[in-house]
């Protein structure tokens, strides 16, 4: 299927990246490509079958005691974080 | 002493064991050569000078008083998506430039545990995206084999520096194929272990119901000296296996004429058709030869679904990357832009700076397989289509113990060839995408050349068959050559 300018736009907007015109046309014709290839799957016949979300049939999602494991590490965290300030995370006004 | 590098991790242990080198020695020599000679084809992000040479010198003075590990003082280095703590984990991305881990990935601890010594950092294709290593932000790594030639990916930096002898061994991961391709690509064996069987805490995320963490080395021997004692349940991963560990180096052995007595290996006329090249369907061809001769059978089987994993993997694992690379926002770690002017900024921004195209395309693709109105279409369809493909192998384990096919449809190919068409490089995938849809373990190997370049010929097993791919491999490379040789300019 062709994927136009429009729909780059709008799909980047919900993936929250920036793009400009040019490479919305780029992407326009590359994500095509993808989406065209993703097509062959309309071919088959899969009324009868369930998704398969892990790869190994039989497994569980395994639950644990609901106890602390985890130590405070906020600091060392937070020498990873762009900006910080008296151990809060900075970001851009949010509230006017 | 010479010749240290072209060593095997044997016999490099051998040599510590009889006390005819030390750590350090052995360290020293290997990143004598690499401050010589990696440059030549990027392999590597970043080396671990001080951190390496304290592992070296505890292992020396664990082997003084006799407390050796079984990898007391061995020198491996992790892909560049394996935390390590307080030294930078790029995940060949630059929204990953800067980020040094507090904490170590449970592979880098467990190696760490048993005495090995992080040599360095292994370039990447960005996030595990690509079969070529074109997509890193620290740019591409060269086949050592030619050197206008791309390495394969996505784990292109570990295989091309095993392959170029820098580094005996090298953890790699594989999402689609990204241990198999590059290992085939480059001339060395690598393993993908069962999904779940090596813990994926601290291995930056794909597509998390396909990655898995595994090894690259000169043979498959090594393979399983390494893969030992990294697999095994984590309680940190919440996909982690809790069974445990086969011991993969004591299950190598085998009747010295006959050790594939019995073993049924199944070949899929699917695996050998339009689209491989002429010499490689003849090189693994020849590679069947040589197993029955050791006693093994062949078998003709089918994977008849084997044409959609391409069209299935596309849509699942982008899904899932678009998922899991949504937490780079620039708040946490990770690259922010400059000046944001307000929190929309700082995300889109952050995001379309921090990544590079082929990352942000399949997150653009996943994003619209996973938006309302696209979702049964083609998310719940492509999951649908990945139980057929997990069906295949089931029915072919009725038949055989194993399933023998090619890695990758040709051999190394140049850069910059496929870089303009997404879908003429994800046809680079099309052996080796089902292995990670269904779980099952795979095995590459070297089994022949064409016009200089290796060929990898692969093995794939029902669930936890390491030990018999790992077995298979090691008697086929102990009776023939091609595992042992070497790109000229890296002898």
């Amino acid at each position: 299927m062709a994927v136009t300018e429009k729909d780059v736009f709008d799909i980047a907007r919900l993936a929250r990246l920036a793009i400009d015109p040019a490479e919305a046309r780029l992407y326009a014709s590359r994500l095509s490509r993808v989406l065209d290839l993703a097509g062959q799957l309309a071919s088959v016949d899969t009324d009868e079958l369930a998704p398969m979300a892990h790869p190994l049939d039989d497994a569980v999602q395994r639950l644990r005691d609901d106890a602390v494991t985890e130590s405070d590490q906020r600091d060392s965290f937070q020498t990873q974080a762009p900006a910080v300030e008296r151990g809060l995370y900075l970001v851009p006004r949010v509230v006017e | 002493m010479t010749d240290l590098h072209s060593m095997t991790l044997h016999a490099m242990r051998d040599l510590l064991d009889r006390g005819e080198c030390s750590s350090v020695e052995l360290l020293d020599a290997l990143q004598q050569r690499i401050d010589a000679r990696a440059a030549e084809i990027n392999c590597f992000v970043s080396v671990c000078g001080e951190r390496a040479r304290a592992q070296a010198q505890a292992a020396d003075d664990a082997r003084a008083k006799g407390e050796a590990g079984p990898l007391s003082g061995l020198p491996i280095a992790h892909k560049d998506l394996f935390c390590t703590r307080d030294h930078n984990t790029t995940c060949g991305s630059r929204m990953l430039e800067n980020f040094a881990p507090p904490y170590d990935a449970t592979v880098v601890e467990k190696l760490d545990r048993a005495g090995a010594v992080t040599v360095a950092k292994a370039n990447m294709d960005e996030f595990a995206m690509g079969s070529s290593n074109e997509n890193s932000y620290f740019g591409a790594v060269k086949n050592p084999w030619d050197l206008t030639r791309v390495p394969g990916g996505s784990s292109g930096g570990s295989a091309a520096a095993v392959a170029a002898q820098f580094v005996p061994v090298a953890t790699a991961t594989d999402t689609g194929g990204s241990i198999r391709q590059p290992a085939a690509l480059c001339g060395v064996t690598g393993i993908k272990p069962t999904y779940g069987r090596v813990s994926r805490f601290g291995m930056v995320a794909f597509a998390s119901s396909l990655d898995q963490g595994g090894v690259i080395a000169r043979d498959a021997a090594d393979c399983a000296l390494v893969l030992e004692h990294m697999a095994g349940f984590d309680p940190r991963d919440s996909t982690s296996v809790d069974r445990p560990v086969d011991a993969y180096s004591a299950s190598l052995a085998g009747d010295a004429t006959r050790p594939l007595a019995g073993l049924r290996i199944g070949v899929p006329e699917e695996y050998f058709g339009e689209g491989l090249d002429t010499a490689v369907a003849d090189a693994v061809m020849a590679a069947v030869d040589t197993l029955e001769a050791l006693g093994a059978e062949r078998v003709a089987v089918s994977l008849p679904h084997l044409p959609l994993a391409l069209p299935s993997y596309y849509v699942v694992a982008p899904a899932e990357a678009s998922s899991n690379l949504s937490r780079f926002d620039g708040v946490r770690y990770g690259y922010r832009c400059a000046d944001p002017s307000d929190l929309d900024d700082l995300y889109t921004r952050s995001r379309a700076e921090g990544f590079g195209d082929e990352v942000k395309r399949r997150i653009m693709v996943g994003t619209y397989a996973l938006s309302a109105g696209y979702f049964d279409a083609y998310y719940v369809k492509a999951q649908k289509v990945r139980r057929l493909i997990a069906n295949d192998f089931h029915a072919a384990w009725e038949q055989c113990d194993l399933i023998l096919g090619p890695v990758s449809p040709t051999t190394a190919f140049a850069i910059g060839e496929k870089s303009d068409d997404p879908v003429a490089m994800y046809l680079n995938d099309i052996y080796t995408l089902s292995a990670n849809l269904a779980g099952v373990p795979g095995l590459s190997m070297p089994c022949g050349f064409a016009e200089g370049l290796p060929i990898g010929a692969q093995l794939l097993g029902p669930h936890f068959s390491e030990s018999m791919l790992l077995k298979t491999a090691h008697h086929f490379q102990l009776h023939t050559a091609w595992h042992l040789e070497r790109p000229a300019a890296f002898a």
